[in-house]
């Protein structure tokens, strides 16, 4: 009952914070504010008692299922797993920093942008850790709507364009899901004449190869579109430019997190054959992702959008490893997923700040900050550091262990997704020189971060060191469910894996 | 028709007796609160008479009308509705200076036709209960005669009903001189025992879609669509939009499946180029609309649609997912346009975008329960209208007709751009402020309390559709 009790938490949060906005901003505020920090300490008393559970083989750490619309089998099951634990942590832990982000720059609508912020992080929070195929579509387009008012109301000059393109390319591709579960639905139902949306039903339902295959294009269709993967990354870069600070953090903290979790979690179980089949085309975009996102961040002048195309290549590091197949590399991209929110959320952060302060984002109009705002700059070298893949911090670990993992599946993309990281390299100082060094010739007041940006990214700053020096934990808390996926991989008798591994592709 | 024949039918006699008595009551003194709660009241009498039917009630009154479940459940559906529309046209007419009170009798005579229509089996009965409906509603759109457009509406739907009326009739006029019935059951035998069908067959059903394609405004018959739902008076816009295409879709149901259309490969392809054109072409013409009337115009064409995918596909599936998405269709119109009505003014209805901007920040509960229903008309969850939608989306997939299919979900998406655009708009900030006149408060609470209702119906059958789901699967 735990988990259905978070996502009240917050819905409920939402409307109470909506209402009391009427009379009082600043209470709507705490308001929300509390609702994310009680499903953090939910959240975490779970994770702080539930050792001996995370060990592989053992049954959910929390589990509810209540019959929904039993005519169709559709139950409200959601259940909480090593992954989905990590993920709901990180859902809710940059919840708070969402609402602190806001607490100044949102001075319009008070209410129903909080009501709309903890919808989204209740959708976010409900697709990852739902069972029920329908459910998820269903917290799919839960947090699609509030992410477009998000955009549309409170974002910068060109917001409805955004607002429009995200919605449009984020629902064409959740209805081509809507499709494929329709089909695996019937498929299912067909075969055994049991017609139901449960997930740990559907796995294994044996269909023609050809089937398959178009079933799971449908869900990748929504996921690749989330993640984003290149071809389909047209709306991130508008979305996240456009959106206001929160709505940059979250979308780049955690939305794009549900497509890569969907990956994990039901495009890849769910279609083992076809999945294998499209390993190699997987790792190619994953590639090329990682590539053409480095060299589109080196030539943005607008700050927001350089980080957004950083986000698409860092997204390929996930498809890279999510392809590869092996424990290590699925290790790596949890990593990813974790420490990617991090950094390119606290970058967001600091895009938010040096618009609140110049009202500019050109990064051509900025320099020589770090004599004025030492503070700010400190931190900003944390993350920058962090984004091009630094070691002592999370992203090394990330994709460390994603290109480990890569290696023995295809060592020539391996060797390119590796040159990606020096463009990394040449990005991120891009960054720290265009802003913070060379020439101050500039009019502006300027002041360092005030205390509640600081209570914003210090918290981030220490948190993406100890995922890089202490990320044990981690590892260990996704094990379990990293592991069982993993084993679907391999067991799934398919001659096609020869061809992407000369060694096998298990190391342990 | 014996005894029993006679007491089936009770529920058309009350609709009947209604009319009768409001008319007498006018006859004797006009007053528009005595006839409001008459109409009421005889519409709620009517609808608890209804639910007193057993669910698998199957009575035949030869040779023209069946009462079975899912007649119940259409003449049920019709009645609600009608009473809904009934209830906010009182504030609606109320602001108005022209003769209120016959307006209720056509109402009531319109809901009899369409409540006939979903009954019968028979060519005669189908052509009754249509004309009925129609010339009903021809006073009805034109009725607010001082207006020029509600005029304009009146005159073309007139024409053109005329016309599609006469095409209806031409086309059983030649199944009848082909097959000799003018019965379904009977058309149906003589199919069977027919393995070729003659051309004049044809003809004469090519001839019934033309006329039954003009009533559900399905492209390419759907011209006087726009018009008539821009010129109409809100309420009435409503009732066409829901108790008269309805009862159509419900009367092509019964009539498809008796005869067992699907088998007619031709006819299917026609349906099929149908449902695909008024899709395609009600979604793009409303792209650009700047009229909300209009807007949801095209809408209901594309919506329309949509319901022959799942006629399309057939099957017990189909017509449940026919009925559901009807009864989340009416709650979406109904609340539509009743919104519509709750804002507009004595001179004009509130039909421009513009009157819309910044509505949330003047009448926050009326733009949310708005939002509510152009959501639920784009498909979107916890509305009625997106299980609706799964429904139907289900149909298709489960008879793997991925065309249609397809061109929903396509559509899907760019219907969901202009109603988007509405929403933004009523979210945006510019605020102009328009006072509209000080009426009875009484006369506020009822629109008010007709809007709540209608916006905890859509999301009580987008929470929690089992009930119903279960009652639909009953009825069949």
């Amino acid at each position: 009952m735990i988990l259905l009790w978070m996502i009240v938490i917050l819905m409920a949060g939402g409307v109470l914070a909506g209402i009391v906005a009427t009379w009082s901003t600043v209470w709507c505020r705490i308001i929300a504010l509390t609702s994310v920090i009680l499903d953090t300490l939910l959240i975490g008393w779970i994770w702080a008692g539930q050792e001996v559970s995370l060990q592989p083989g053992a049954t959910w750490i929390a589990e509810v299922n209540l019959p929904w619309i039993p005519s169709f089998g559709i139950s409200f099951h959601l259940a909480l797993d090593g992954l989905s634990l990590l993920m709901l942590a990180l859902t809710f832990f940059l919840g708070i920093f969402a609402v602190l982000l806001s607490w100044n720059e949102i001075q319009y609508r008070t209410g129903f942008f909080h009501f709309n912020l903890l919808w989204v992080l209740a959708g976010i929070a409900g697709v990852f850790v739902t069972l029920d195929l329908f459910l998820l579509y269903f917290f799919w387009e839960v947090m699609l709507i509030p992410m477009y008012f998000l955009i549309g109301i409170w974002g910068h000059a060109n917001r409805q364009y955004a607002a429009y393109k995200f919605f449009i390319f984020t629902q064409a591709s959740g209805l081509l899901m809507l499709l494929a579960i329709l089909g695996l639905y019937f498929v299912h139902g067909n075969q055994t004449s049991v017609y139901t949306f449960e997930y740990s039903d559907l796995l294994n339902t044996p269909m023609s190869a050809d089937l398959a295959r178009w079933l799971m294009l449908g869900f990748l269709a929504a996921f690749l579109v989330k993640l984003p993967v290149v071809p389909f990354h047209t709306w991130l870069p508008d979305a996240h430019s456009e959106a206001p600070t929160a709505g940059s953090f979250i979308l780049a903290g955690l939305m794009l997190k549900t497509g890569a979790y969907g990956l994990i979690r039901f495009a890849l179980p769910l279609f083992p054959g076809p999945a294998v089949e499209f390993a190699p085309w997987g790792m190619l975009l994953g590639t090329v992702g990682i590539v053409y996102g480095a060299v589109q961040a080196f030539s943005q002048t607008d700050l927001k959008r350089l980080v957004a195309y950083t986000s698409v290549s860092h997204m390929g590091f996930v498809m890279l490893g999510v392809f590869a197949f092996t424990e290590i590399a699925l290790q790596g991209v949890v990593m990813q997923m974790i420490t990617h929110a991090i950094s390119t959320g606290a970058l967001f952060v600091l895009a938010g700040a040096l618009y609140e302060r110049m009202h500019t984002r050109d990064i051509l109009q900025m320099g020589g900050f770090w004599k004025r705002t030492p503070f700010m700059a400190t931190v900003s070298l944390v993350f920058v550091m962090a984004s091009l893949g630094l070691p002592g911090l999370g992203n090394f670990i990330a994709e460390f262990l994603t290109l480990l993992g890569a290696w023995p599946a295809s060592p020539v993309l391996t060797a390119i997704a590796t040159a990606g990281l020096v463009a990394a390299t040449a990005y991120s100082l891009r960054i720290m020189q265009k802003i913070f060094l060379g020439k101050d010739s500039h009019t502006h007041v300027l002041p360092d971060l005030s205390l509640r940006e600081k209570l914003i990214l210090v918290p981030l700053a220490v948190v993406i060191i100890m995922l890089g020096l202490f990320p044990q934990r981690v590892i260990d808390t996704a094990r379990a469910t990293v592991e069982i996926s993993d084993k679907q991989q391999n067991t799934t008798p398919v001659p096609v894996r020869g061809m992407l591994s000369e060694k096998g592709g298990n190391h342990e | 028709m014996n005894k029993v024949d006679l007491l089936s039918l009770i529920p058309l006699w009350i609709l009947s007796s209604a009319a009768i008595l409001n008319f007498f009551s006018i006859s004797i003194r006009r007053n528009h609160k005595v006839i409001f709660i008459i109409t009421l009241v005889s519409l709620l009498v009517d609808f608890i008479f209804l639910t007193s039917y057993s669910i698998r009630h199957q009575q035949s009154v030869e040779p023209l009308l069946v009462i079975d479940g899912f007649g119940i459940f259409n003449i049920g559906l019709i009645v609600l509705t009608t009473l809904m529309v009934v209830m906010m046209s009182y504030a609606y007419f109320e602001q108005r200076e022209e003769r209120k009170e016959e307006y209720y009798i056509l109402i009531i005579l319109a809901a009899l036709g369409s409540a006939i229509l979903v009954i019968s089996k028979h060519f005669a009965s189908l052509f009754l209960g249509l004309e009925i409906l129609s010339v009903s509603l021809y006073a009805l759109i034109a009725y607010l005669r001082k207006r020029e457009r509600s005029d304009e509406a009146g005159i073309k739907y007139l024409i053109l009903a005329a016309f599609s009326s006469a095409f209806l009739l031409f086309g059983m006029a030649l199944l009848y001189a082909a097959t000799g019935t003018m019965s379904f059951q009977g058309l149906a035998d003589w199919l069977a025992a027919h393995r070729e069908v003659s051309p004049l067959v044809w003809c004469g059903f090519g001839m019934l879609t033309v006329g039954v394609g003009f009533k559900l405004g399905v492209v390419p018959f759907h011209m006087w669509t726009p018009d008539v739902y821009e010129g109409a008076p809100a309420p009435v816009t409503a009732f066409i939009a829901t108790v008269s295409k309805g009862g159509m879709i419900a009367l092509l149901v019964r009539f498809f499946t008796t005869v067992q259309g699907h088998q007619l490969t031709l006819l299917v392809t026609v349906f099929t180029v149908l449902a695909v054109a008024s899709m395609f072409v009600g979604n793009f013409l409303a792209l650009r609309q700047s009229n909300v009337k209009r807007l949801l115009a095209y809408s209901s064409i594309s919506h329309v649609g949509y319901l022959l995918v799942a006629f399309l596909a057939g099957g017990d599936l189909g017509t449940q997912a026919i009925t559901f998405y009807l009864v989340a269709y009416f709650i979406t119109t109904l609340g539509a346009f009743g919104i519509i009505a709750t804002l507009s003014d004595k001179e004009r209805d509130a039909e421009l975008i513009e009157d819309y901007r910044g509505l949330l920040w003047r009448r926050p509960l009326t733009a949310i329960v708005f939002s509510a229903m152009l959501l639920s008309l784009a498909g979107i969850p916890l509305t009625a209208g997106f299980i609706g939608k799964f429904y139907v989306i289900a149909a298709g997939v489960r008879t793997s007709h991925w065309l249609l299919v397809f061109a929903l979900v396509i559509n899907s998406v760019i219907g969901l751009y202009y109603y988007i655009r509405v929403i933004a708009v009523m979210f945006d900030q510019r605020e102009n402020v328009r006072t509209s006149e000080e009426l009875h408060p009484l006369v506020y609470i009822i629109s008010s309390f007709t809007m709540a209702l209608l916006g905890l119906m859509l999301i009580w059958l987008g929470v929690h559709p089992e009930e119903m789901l279960t009652l639909i699967r009953n009825t069949l």
